[in-house]
């Protein structure tokens, strides 16, 4: 397969993951920001999601005041902010025209019919109101399901798939793991002591922005604890947005690829290596080193086997 | 201007009686609700749509993507119509051919003086590189589309040749596919000569023109200028459909006069390039230097015969419209026969008389520059304003060489559906000719295009004209009743 | 008379390239006004240096070399005898009749201006080789030589707007100028003995025009003059870029600096040797 097809497949999967990310966490905001004091909703809440969509600079570079208004346009649709979804959704879709033959109609019809939708919400002019906004959000949900969907059912397991797929592992690591980074402190096991129920709230936003709300319950079958739900976005391997069941993602689709083209890399070692070491620890190892420091460490290494990939198939 | 009134029309006829080909379709018509119309129009748009069938428009910033319109009524014709046609196309692209491979190496045409060598030794698409060099198997031109316009029920005429890099068979495909969508009861009633093999015989073409060395398993690439060229839709799914790369210039390299192109696994020989993108930008060592398009080093390659270019670098040589006129002759030159379809009778400006002429009767005629494409940079007589026709009075004057006159012809019309009901507007027809080592050939049918304006006669997309699927149905089919329906 | 030549180019980047490809059109053909006696090529990278002929009969080599490239140096070096044939270059490589030579490039397509000066100043001469020689005259008379103010895209018609530039951007005006009234002209590449002899920072470049019944016939706009024995003829082209003596390309890396050296030289002791043999 060409080196840039690729490359545009793997940031196609990318942009795709980031879009769906962007949109659930706006909305589980939404959702925290909407209680009364009381019941944890922080005035810092906006902040939180700056930081870990990763927007914080560009945003404070545009000299807007942090409020629910300013932010949600901000991720939503500013053209200035790179990582908005509707840039992110220009980026997919211009990914995915350059490589229309290795996309299968259903995938590329997907694309392009958020694409359209975005358009013409952006071609009436004014900022969207707030049921528009939430109706945009969830063609976002959707588009990624039916992408998702479209790829899983109709690709062939190719290349072209496994390129895909890493990419999209790669992102969704990267998006759970800055998830984890900001809200670390109220994922804390001392945190249930001092700051009782009112952080419950938080947690469960936690875990609707990985849609992960449900799965908490049937895995542990008991009432929220924050250890609990760092153990699950980090070491459940059924949870699907788990560091290490990215990893396990990751590791098996490098895996194709190195038997496909009958070579191993750099890439294939590294990936191994950061599975090895998730599948070793447990929740107490990784409080104890620090769930911060552990956060940290993990973004380092995953964007260091992104490096890898990129270097090791030319993009 | 009086033209008009003789107009042909491929449903009505000449008498105002539905034509044998058209019968079926008149009944339906006549027989379908306007609703019904209305709403496969809107499904159509829909397809397209969401297909993301798109044309990039040059110069147009707000829609830089937008769709060509697509009319749901089909263009008909009959299996003989298609028969004639087809041995005239076949019969010209020959000649288009041989006329290359002469200019290029002997040059006996010209020692004959049948076609003055300044139009050909002048002409910009005319490549002095390919000069005394052999392509594969002496073909130039492998894939040819040919404009084909009618005024009435007799004969075809031809408007243009395009041996250089065609476009719109994606259109033809495309279109095809909606159709029978959208239309099933109409396939039933009529018997289409199917076109969907259309991939298959281009590959076939490219295959049979591969150098010796790739020893019958040729690896094929189609080039295009990226996804920004306004036919790169067409690129991405002819390169779908053949199930090959579909490669920019950055994915090519040169090593040693081999074409390799950038994998995941490594560099990958490559034998074959069905290449869209124009001669100039191919090779920045041998043409524009700041072509961005290009690789650096093709242009040896391919003169070392490691990789086949298709169409040939130089193909354009004969395409031109001054050279047009002399198809003709060019045909009787190298085949000994009379051609089969007709040209539009053609003034030649640099040729005193005809130029005076022409400037004497702009108001009635299409004046066309010689290099122009795509329905620029041309002036329609009848239609143009005062200044218009002074404007291009000036040009024609200072530079009479780079202009061809033709007189308006009527072109026929067929029925189109808008919201406001069934209406004539004039059509062309865009058939696509193969031509490789394994012989000449074409898919039955064609891109039809249409005016979408009434009474315009300009049927380029880039000018707002729009599409048709084109059937050619058998002639047991045409006549009154065929027998027996059940 | 003996002319000496050595012509360096050497090509460095900041930032070192993957891959090069380079096309070198820097090796003189024999023709009845000057013959090669010995004449070598060489670039300093391990690479397929491949020989063939452009369509214009030039000799050309081509090569691709893999990187990281921190520089490509190439030298000519070689001998070539000359003898005065009043600029008229017969004996040569021709592979297209001379109406081929009417062509416009876009370095050399004339403009309004270019037109009128070419008919201005040839209206009073009557046969084409009067006219070329008034071109000649006019072109040398009107243009200040300046080689900062022309680069290697400069247009003829830019070119004649500033009344300035160096031996390309003269010979395509004299080009421009001359296909204007109708004589086929053509580009030339090739190097020029200087009366000084000191070192040269590039090649030189005049034209070559069509006259009925005589040919083609060289000019030499730079210095006003039709080339006797001091010119050696390397390629001729439609315009300078058919022409030049390198063409490159190159994938990744940048910061591309050029550096050239010419010497050119008369042969001493040969040219005494061949006197005394007369």
């Amino acid at each position: 397969m060409l080196s840039r097809t690729a490359d545009n497949l793997y940031w196609l999967a990318r942009y795709m993951e980031r879009a769906d990310f962007l949109a659930r966490a706006i909305q589980a905001s939404r959702r925290l920001a909407a209680l009364p004091k009381a019941y944890g909703g922080e005035e810092t809440e906006w902040e939180s999601v700056l930081l870990s969509s990763g927007a914080a600079l560009a945003f404070d570079a545009s000299g807007r005041p942090v409020d629910e208004a300013n932010v949600i346009e901000f991720l939503t649709f500013a053209p200035e902010n790179p990582g908005s979804i509707r840039n992110c959704l220009e980026q997919a879709r211009a990914n995915a025209r350059a490589v229309r033959t290795a996309l299968t109609i259903e995938m590329w019809e997907s694309i392009n019919d958020a694409y359209l939708e975005m358009r013409a919400l952006e071609s009436r002019g004014v900022i969207p109101c707030a049921q528009e906004l939430a109706r945009f959000l969830e063609v976002i949900k959707q588009t990624s399901l039916t992408y998702d969907g479209g790829a899983y059912r109709t690709m062939l397991r190719n290349d072209a798939y496994w390129f895909s797929r890493v990419g999209l592992f790669i992102e969704r690591a990267d998006n759970t793991a800055r998830l984890l980074d900001v809200k670390y402190h109220v994922l804390l096991p001392e945190k249930e002591i001092v700051g009782g129920s009112l952080d419950y709230f938080q947690w469960s936003a936690i875990l609707r922005a990985v849609s992960a709300h449900t799965a908490y319950h049937w895995v542990y079958r008991t009432s929220m604890k924050p250890w609990l739900v760092a153990d699950l976005l980090i070491l459940r391997p059924e949870m699907p947005r788990s560091l290490i069941s990215c990893y396990e993602s990751i590791v098996r689709n490098l895996d194709n690829l190195a038997r496909a083209h009958g070579r191993q890399g750099s890439s294939q070692r590294h990936a191994r290596g950061v599975y090895g070491k998730l599948e070793k620890m447990n929740m107490e190892s990784v409080f104890q080193g620090g769930l911060h420091e552990f956060v940290q460490s993990f973004i380092t290494e995953n964007n260091r086997l992104a490096a890898l990939i990129s270097e090791q198939y030319l993009f | 201007m009086d033209s008009r009134i003789t107009q042909f029309d491929e449903l009505a006829g000449a008498d105002g009686r539905t034509r044998a080909p058209y019968r079926k379709l008149s009944q339906w018509l006549a027989e379908t609700p306007p609703e019904l119309l209305a709403s496969r129009r809107e499904q159509a748009e829909l397809l397209f749509r969401r297909i993301g069938i798109t044309f990039a428009v040059y110069g147009a910033q707000e829609a830089t993507e937008r769709l060509i319109p697509f009319d749901i009524l089909p263009r008909i014709l009959s299996r003989s119509e298609w028969t004639t046609l087809e041995k005239g196309l076949i019969q010209r692209v020959t000649a288009l051919n041989a006329f290359l491979a002469d200019i290029y190496g002997a040059g006996e045409i010209l020692r004959a003086g049948i076609v003055p060598a300044d139009l050909v030794y002048r002409n910009p698409a005319y490549c002095p590189d390919m000069a005394g060099r052999r392509v594969p198997f002496d073909i130039y031109v492998h894939i040819a589309g040919v404009d084909i316009v009618r005024t009435d029920d007799q004969g075809f005429f031809v408007l243009e040749d395009n041996a250089r890099t065609p476009s719109g068979v994606s259109y033809m495909l495309e279109n095809r596919e909606v159709m029978m969508r959208l239309f099933p009861e109409l396939f039933a009633l009529h018997r289409v000569a199917p076109i969907e093999n259309y991939p298959d015989e281009l590959l076939a073409t490219l295959r049979s023109v591969a150098p010796p060395r790739a020893n019958g398993d040729p690896t094929i690439v189609l080039m295009t200028p990226g996804q920004y060229n306004s036919a790169f839709y067409e690129h991405s799914f002819l390169a779908d459909k053949l199930g090959v790369e579909l490669v920019e210039g950055r994915d090519l390299f040169v090593r040693d006069d081999v074409v390799y192109m950038r994998t995941t696994e490594g560099p990958r020989r490559v034998d074959v390039i069905y290449r869209r993108i124009d001669d100039d930008f191919l090779d920045p060592l041998c043409f524009r230097p700041d072509s961005a398009l290009g690789v650096a080093g093709l242009m040896g390659a391919y003169q070392s015969g490691n990789v086949t270019l298709a169409n040939a670098v130089g193909a354009g040589a004969a395409d031109d419209k001054a050279m047009y006129t002399y198809m003709p002759d060019i045909i009787k030159f190298y085949l000994d026969e009379a051609p089969l379809l007709q040209n539009v009778p053609t003034f030649r400006c640099r040729e005193q008389e005809a130029l005076a002429y022409v400037l004497d009767h702009l108001d009635e005629l299409v004046v066309k520059e010689v290099n122009g494409s795509g329905g620029y940079g041309m002036l329609v007589g009848p239609h143009a304003t005062k200044a218009q026709i002074e404007e291009f009075r000036a040009k024609l004057k200072a530079q009479p060489q780079n202009f061809i006159a033709q007189p308006t012809l009527a072109l026929s019309t067929c029925p189109i559906a808008m919201a406001s009901g069934v209406a004539p507007r004039h059509v062309d027809l865009r058939p696509f000719v193969l031509q490789g080592a394994n012989g000449a050939r074409v898919v039955p049918g064609g891109l039809t295009r249409v005016a979408m304006t009434e009474k315009s006669l300009v049927v380029n997309s880039s000018q707002g004209g729009g599409t048709k699927d084109t059937w050619v149905i058998d002639d047991a089919w045409v006549a009154d009743e065929p027998m027996g329906q059940a | 008379m003996r002319i000496r030549i050595r012509h360096e180019t050497t090509y460095r980047y900041a930032e070192p390239p993957r891959t090069a490809v380079q096309h070198l059109r820097l090796t003189p053909r024999n023709h009845d006004g000057q013959h090669v006696v010995d004449w070598r090529i060489d670039v300093d990278r391990d690479c397929r240096l491949v020989q063939s002929e452009d369509a214009f009969g030039n000799t050309l080599h081509r090569f691709s070399v893999d990187g990281p490239l921190e520089s490509i140096s190439t030298v000519v070096e070689g001998e070539v005898t000359t003898f005065d044939v009043a600029g008229v270059v017969s004996g040569a490589v021709e592979r297209f009749p001379p109406i081929l030579f009417m062509r416009d490039t876009p370095l050399t397509t004339p403009n309004m201006a270019i037109c009128d000066f070419a008919r201005e100043t040839t209206s009073k001469e009557s046969g084409t080789l009067s006219k070329l020689h008034a071109l000649l005259g006019a072109i040398h008379e009107s243009l200040t030589f300046d080689a900062a103010a022309t680069h290697s895209g400069t247009t003829a018609a830019e070119c004649f707007e500033h009344r300035k530039g160096v031996c390309q951007d003269f010979s395509h005006l004299f080009i421009a100028c001359a296909r204007a009234i109708s004589a086929p002209a053509r580009y030339v590449s090739g190097y020029f003995l200087g009366s000084d002899g000191e070192d040269q920072v590039a090649g030189h470049a005049w034209a070559e025009a069509y006259v009925e019944d005589l040919g083609w016939v060289a000019f030499d706009p730079t210095h006003g003059v039709a080339p006797q024995e001091n010119h050696v003829r390397v390629a001729v082209a439609l315009d300078y870029l058919g022409a030049a003596p390198i063409r490159g390309s190159h994938s990744g890396g940048g910061g591309e600096t050029l550096d050239v050296k010419v010497r050119v030289a008369r042969a001493a002791a040969f040219s005494q040797s061949q006197s005394q043999s007369q």
